[in-house]
């Protein structure tokens, strides 16, 4: 008959639905334009991008990894982070680990970010330090703003 | 500065972000690990004022000259979360170490609180 219990028309939780959906399409993260390949905010690692006029840089916030096998590809301005990370909790098989909080994030992750058409694939220098994965990437010689004097 | 600026500066100082953690509990003691990408040794804080145990540590990434934001998720640089530790542990040797930006700590059990088997003398 009804989709949902919680979906009749005319219900309390069935307005309040359409009220959240509404606003959502009006207001919501995806109703604000976002570039193809973005995800949604709060995927893992965390990343955070700067730019100079010489250069782009990425940091990447993904504790606890192995810095050799941390892949990082870049791939017609598209750059890939992707690696692993084990859980470090051992599993309560034996009876005698009680497991209190486990919030830590586990397994393989990956991640996309499109960078501007400028960057020179030829120049990237990676460093991973105190669980920060940094990205550099020179900016080809074009792109940076020259001076053009007014004769 | 007036007070406003000032009040606000330190207040802006002391937002910080949860950081993710795993805590289990064995026979001997918990072991905590959180996960603080971004922290050098030096900005580490763990303080433990009566059962009140503390981590505190702010994000310090190397930045190039004139770097401006482009994308951050990351906005608070700085994490702090505070534990409350139960009587059988032990704070005053908490084992601590910080390696790629996960910290582990190590808190032991008393002595008293350690499980014992007692034998039961037959007859």
């Amino acid at each position: 008959m009804y989709e949902s219990l919680l979906n009749f028309p005319n219900s309390l939780f069935g307005e309040f639905e359409r009220l959240r959906r509404e606003l959502d399409d009006a207001f919501g993260v995806s109703a604000l334009p976002s570039s193809i390949r973005s995800v949604a905010a709060g995927s893992l690692p965390a990343i955070n991008i700067g730019r100079t006029p010489t250069s782009v840089e990425v940091y990447a916030f993904a504790p606890g990894l192995d810095a050799s096998k941390i892949d990082v590809t870049l791939d017609r301005g598209v750059l890939h982070i992707a690696g692993e990370r084990a859980s470090a909790v051992p599993e309560a098989a034996r009876g005698k680990v009680n497991v209190y909080a486990r919030e830590r994030p586990a397994g393989r992750f990956t991640r996309a970010v499109a960078l501007s058409e400028d960057v020179d694939p030829a120049h990237v220098k990676a460093s991973y330090k105190d669980g920060v994965l940094q990205i550099s990437i020179a900016r080809r010689e074009a792109a940076q703003p020259k001076r053009i004097t007014v004769q | 500065m007036n007070d406003k600026t000032q009040v606000a500066a330190q207040q802006a100082a002391q937002r910080a972000v949860l950081p993710a953690v795993d805590v289990y509990e064995d026979e001997t003691g918990i072991t905590l690990l959180a996960d603080m990408p971004g922290v050098p040794r030096d900005q580490l804080e763990l303080k433990v004022e009566g059962d009140a145990l503390s981590i505190e540590g702010a994000v310090r990434a190397p930045t190039p000259e004139g770097l401006e934001a482009v994308y951050a998720e990351v906005r608070v640089p700085r994490y702090r979360r505070t534990f409350t530790l139960s009587r059988e542990l032990d704070a005053a040797r908490i084992d601590a170490s910080l390696k790629d930006g996960v910290l582990t700590l190590r808190i032991p059990k008393q002595a008293f609180a350690q499980p014992r088997r007692i034998e039961v003398q037959a007859g």
